[in-house]
């Protein structure tokens, strides 16, 4: 059984007076204990969504939640506020995007791990101290003890990163979500973030969702890649395969818009066109259509289905990126 | 405000105004970077600072006793005259025959009290309701926000007046009370505006998803970050408080034990006797502006310093 088994997420956003927007739709994926598993996609895809979902972040109000997210079996949706708050942070960690306006501002960072230390493994704060100092220098702050008493203004970017791992992964939780932990960050801190990401996953044995736009990121870290484009999976595989040869159009263009350095110089970038419709037309056909090279009459007509193709491979597509012709397909 | 001229000045002023980023400590540093050198904020802090003191030592400093008609004879035998200036009594006599002078010294401790107290009970007042409505939402927020309405639509002296009026026997404590009344509704929708702009920050949403308990994330994640406002708003109602207060004892709303000098109330003494000696308005009033204006002056200068969106 896998550690966290997503069904049919489906996130409804729902307004008085407004159409009802669809952000995530029937979402499903696994994650196995220890792996590291990627949702990719560009913003506006609903990958955000997904992770406030399963952390069951999102507002009571206005959100309607669809299908189940199982983790060790048990249904996280459907438990009350106080045991899923239980559950975060003990069960379930999760690292945002922005260090600095995700720690708070006016509390040392001590403070900060040690809270939720107290809050859920009962230790008294002395021993909570010497905890964190320990979780500090595991996640290389150098000179923890110092570190404890200062304020987030007063650490460096990656220094506050390093900080809000230590305290999501204080109480050893057996997944960690990551929601773009690196974008807020310079190239050389990113990638040093990624490696002690890497490293703690392995040490500790924590499964990993990793959520990112970055494509440098998966290759580095993820085993297995879902690849997201409004709301909905359109091409699941190994990392391998995927870079190899991808076949959904979308992951395609994704792969084709990472500037190179060994292209020849003064070729221009090739970004997929459009951008990401505001509300998703998956109703009626594909709605990658619009932007897409391969798009033929069916593409428009009938709403692909998700399909496995072998070798754990699923794709979501009417017209893929045919192995073989790879290297010929222009965008 | 004076155009910074210094380098350091202007990168400083710089700094501050991109203030977004720089959170917590180090607004209030760079905010006090910027109040050291600022001679409006100098001339209140100067103000307030001689005030303080001058009522925490007017037991020893005041020359005369406040309660004791020493000048009493002049007033008799002169057919209710005002006692002159003159050698130990520098600003002569007030209609009873009370030192003046000592009586405007420790007339600044009532200022002080009342001001001090009524901005401190207006203060819990309002966090509590603040606290409630931001905190909590929904209907909670409804009743506590229409509430504060009510008191805003009124105008805060009239509304003072009135408190002040339902009691049987007003005194020094009645004062207090009107005037903090008052206040709690400011204070109570600032903090709650800071405090539903703290529910959507990210922090709290970091620390919620870290499984903090909802007590401890309103008392430690939001609060602390929502006061600031609150804080340099205290400073701008302990102007008010004392205007206030003062009106209130002129009108004789205030302590009827006159033998405890207070400025509002002293003023209200010498009506009648104001066309032929003004002086005796003179001194206390001037004293009430001069007090009001140097928390005015602090507290402007303290939130354009540590709200960037306000400087110039």
């Amino acid at each position: 059984m896998a550690l966290l088994e997503v069904r049919d997420l489906t996130v409804v956003f729902e307004r008085k007076g407004e159409q009802p927007f669809t952000a995530v739709d029937h979402v499903s994926f696994d994650v196995e204990p220890g792996q590291t598993v990627g949702l990719v996609g560009e913003s506006g895809c609903g990958k955000s969504v997904t992770s406030l979902a399963v952390m069951g972040l999102l507002p009571r109000r206005g959100a309607r939640i669809g299908g189940t997210v199982n983790y060790e079996g048990v249904n996280l949706l459907a438990l009350s506020d106080r045991e899923m708050r239980d559950r975060r942070g003990r069960d379930l960690g999760m690292v945002f995007q922005d260090p600095l306006s995700s720690l708070n501002p006016v509390i040392p960072i001590g403070v900060q791990v040690t809270e939720v230390l107290e809050r859920h493994r009962d230790m008294p704060r002395k021993k909570a101290m010497v905890e964190a100092e320990d979780l500090l220098d595991k996640v290389g702050i150098p000179d923890p003890r110092r570190r404890l008493s200062e304020y987030p203004h007063q650490l460096s970017g990656g220094m506050r990163q390093r900080a809000l791992i230590a305290i999501a992964l204080a109480c050893r939780p057996r997944l960690l979500i990551a929601d773009e932990p690196t974008t807020a960050l310079d190239v050389t801190i990113q990638a040093q973030i990624l490696a002690l990401l890497k490293e703690l996953v392995q040490d500790m044995g924590t499964a990993l969702v990793m959520i990112t736009h970055d494509l440098g990121v998966v290759a580095g870290l993820c085993d297995e890649v879902n690849v997201l484009y409004g709301g909905r999976v359109v091409e699941k595989a190994q990392r391998h395969e995927l870079f190899a040869q991808p076949r959904h159009p979308y992951t395609h263009g994704l792969l084709n818009s990472i500037p190179r350095l060994d292209a020849p110089r003064g070729e221009k970038l090739s970004p997929i066109r459009g951008s990401v419709a505001d509300n998703i037309p998956w109703e009626q056909g594909c709605a990658f259509a619009p932007r897409c090279p391969n798009a033929l009459d069916v593409c428009v007509q009938r709403t692909p289905e998700q399909e496995d193709v072998g070798g754990g491979r699923l794709l979501r597509c009417h017209n893929p990126v045919q192995p073989v012709v790879t290297e010929e397909v222009s965008v | 405000m004076v155009t910074p001229t210094r380098k350091k000045d202007r990168i400083d002023a710089l700094a501050a105004s991109s203030g977004e980023s720089d959170a917590g400590v180090s607004l209030a540093a760079s905010a006090w970077r910027t109040l050291r050198r600022s001679p409006v904020f100098l001339t209140g802090a100067t103000i307030i600072t001689l005030f303080v003191l001058i009522s925490l030592l007017s037991p020893w400093l005041a020359p005369q006793d406040t309660a004791e008609p020493m000048l009493i004879d002049q007033v008799v035998k002169a057919r209710n005259e005002i006692p002159p200036p003159q050698p130990g009594h520098l600003l002569g006599g007030d209609l009873q025959g009370r030192d003046f002078f000592s009586r405007l010294l420790v007339g600044s401790q009532q200022t002080l009290i009342v001001g001090v107290l009524a901005t401190l009970i207006g203060l819990a007042g309002g966090l509590t309701l603040g606290t409630l409505a931001g905190a909590l939402g929904g209907w909670v927020d409804t009743v506590v926000m229409r509430l504060v309405d009510v008191m805003l639509s009124l105008p805060s002296l009239l509304l003072a007046f009135s408190i002040s009026a339902m009691f049987a026997r007003p005194n020094q404590y009645t004062v207090i009370v009107a005037v903090a009344v008052v206040q709690i509704p400011v204070f109570a929708r600032l903090l709650r505006g800071s405090m539903l702009a703290q529910r959507s920050s990210d922090h709290v949403l970091a620390a919620t998803a870290l499984g903090v308990k909802p007590g401890a994330i309103v008392f430690r994640h939001m609060l602390p970050n929502s006061l600031g406002p609150v804080i340099v708003q205290s400073t701008l109602v302990l102007a008010t408080a004392i205007i206030d207060a003062a009106a209130l004892s002129f009108l004789g709303l205030g302590n009827p034990d006159d033998r405890v000098p207070e400025w509002g109330q002293m003023l209200g003494d010498v009506q009648n006797v104001f066309d032929t000696h003004p002086q005796l308005a003179f001194w206390p009033a001037g004293c009430i502006i001069v007090v009001a204006l140097g928390f005015t002056l602090m507290g402007e200068t303290l939130r354009e310093a540590l709200d960037p969106k306000s400087r110039r």
